[in-house]
């Protein structure tokens, strides 16, 4: 056994790029635009002790459904890339936030039609507990909420009132 | 009690607050009064199941008998469930359901924001998701409270009903016995008395502009903590562990 990790220890940079790569283009299974990269989901491929491919993922929202499957595909896509004694692990802090979203997954949500989470607002309605939630579809400011929640746990819905079109908002977490 | 005994009986409680709370609302699935509420609802118990997955993952770390969450959450009697009696109550009527749910979001935002600061890592990490899924809850909630009280004679009638029915189930969210002693002096666990005062504030200022006021409080029905239960709890288990009851070690 010794043999093998020293082999595994000295490509190290090697497994864990590669590891990397074929984890991070994993897709979100209910927004599929996205990869677990973008959305920041997957924090750490490394090796353990045995020289094993540990991915580290966390989970976006505690009530997400997606959370078990992301794992599972996390781990075959590992797998499916040469690393079959791979594993991927649970982590829980600090906590996964919706600023960890990429840029690039950021403009990949508003072209798939969901708006974004805002990060910060300069409008005053903010002030009162409303968040300015720019259109995707016409980038018009001028919407509204009409439900907290929407189709998913992450997402609540929103009408524009400028091209009248519904959309999905990326709660901020 | 042993310091893991205590930490595992005080995960368990809320584990199973949030457990039960979350099939409750599960149950309306499908029975939403509009198609954003029924979405709304199921999103809240989604979260509810997933901050209760979490805790159960971590009490069976804890205890150390290999007991996985889904044992937890199946495979436990009645008299084992520690949960408040608030949570296990019906759904009633609309009003009811929400009247519910507002108390006790009252209570949950608090109690994450204070569990954020604990001793104990895992508790911190959950509580930092869970004190901002709950912010949602509490602000959907209130303005339900606020539309129905400041509504119709009719709904304005059915959310005093509601509030006389379930302010007596209040008093047991800010209890302290033994257990929450011992796991207040271990440095993890959140003082529920400290919170009381913030939850009144919450639950006055929107009551005031639902034109709603509380009902005096005489009686505090509790047991809960204790696995002394309602007659409701057992309809919800047998619902809840149904599948697994009947076929053992099924999985989805």
């Amino acid at each position: 056994m010794g043999d093998v990790a020293d082999i595994k220890q000295q490509s190290g940079e090697g497994i864990r790029k590669a590891a990397w790569q074929a984890a991070a283009a994993v897709p979100d299974p209910e927004i599929p635009v996205v990869t677990v990269e973008d959305l920041g989901i997957l924090r750490l491929v490394d090796l353990d002790a045995e020289g094993r491919v540990v991915a580290h993922v966390t989970p976006t929202y505690s009530g997400c459904p997606a959370t078990q499957l992301i794992q599972e595909m996390v781990l075959e896509a590992l797998q499916t890339a040469g690393f079959e004694d791979a594993r991927v692990e649970t982590v829980l802090s600090p906590a996964w936030t919706t600023d960890w979203i990429s840029e690039a997954g950021r403009q990949k949500l508003k072209e798939y039609g969901i708006a974004p989470p805002e990060k910060t607002s300069n409008s005053k309605r903010a002030l009162f507990g409303e968040t300015l939630v720019q259109c995707p579809h016409c980038g018009a400011a001028e919407t509204e909420r009409v439900s907290e929640f929407g189709s998913t746990p992450c997402k609540a819905l929103y009408r524009c009132l400028t091209c009248r079109e519904p959309f999905d908002y990326f709660k901020c977490l | 009690m042993a310091e893991d005994q205590t930490l595992f009986t005080y995960l368990l409680r809320l584990a199973d607050d949030h457990l039960i709370l979350s099939q409750r609302l599960g149950e309306l699935c499908g029975y939403g009064p509009t198609l954003e509420e029924d979405l709304a609802l199921t999103n809240i118990s989604l979260d509810l199941m997933g901050q209760a997955r979490a805790l159960y993952a971590y009490a069976g770390e804890v205890e150390g008998k290999g007991r996985n969450e889904d044992q937890l959450a199946f495979l436990r009697y009645e008299r084992d469930y520690l949960n408040a009696l608030i949570t296990e109550l019906p759904n009633g009527d609309f009003a009811q359901t929400i009247v519910r749910q507002f108390f006790v979001a009252a209570f949950m935002v608090p109690f994450w924001r204070e569990m954020e600061r604990s001793s104990d890592e895992t508790l911190r990490a959950i509580a930092a998701k869970a004190s901002k899924e709950v912010a949602y809850h509490l602000r959907h909630t209130s303005e339900w409270v606020i539309r129905l009280g400041d509504g119709t004679d009719e709904s304005h009638a059915r959310m005093e009903e509601a509030l006389d029915a379930l302010v007596m189930y209040t008093g047991e969210l800010f209890e302290t016995d033994e257990v929450t002693e011992a796991a207040l002096r271990a440095g993890y666990a959140v003082d529920p008395k400290s919170l009381a005062h913030e939850w009144q504030q919450t639950v006055d200022s929107v009551l005031r502009e639902a034109t709603l006021t509380l009902p005096e409080s005489g009686h505090m029905q509790t047991g809960g903590r204790n696995g002394l239960h309602t007659e409701h709890l057992g309809h919800v288990l047998s619902e809840l562990q149904y599948m697994q009851r009947t076929y053992p070690g099924l999985n989805w």
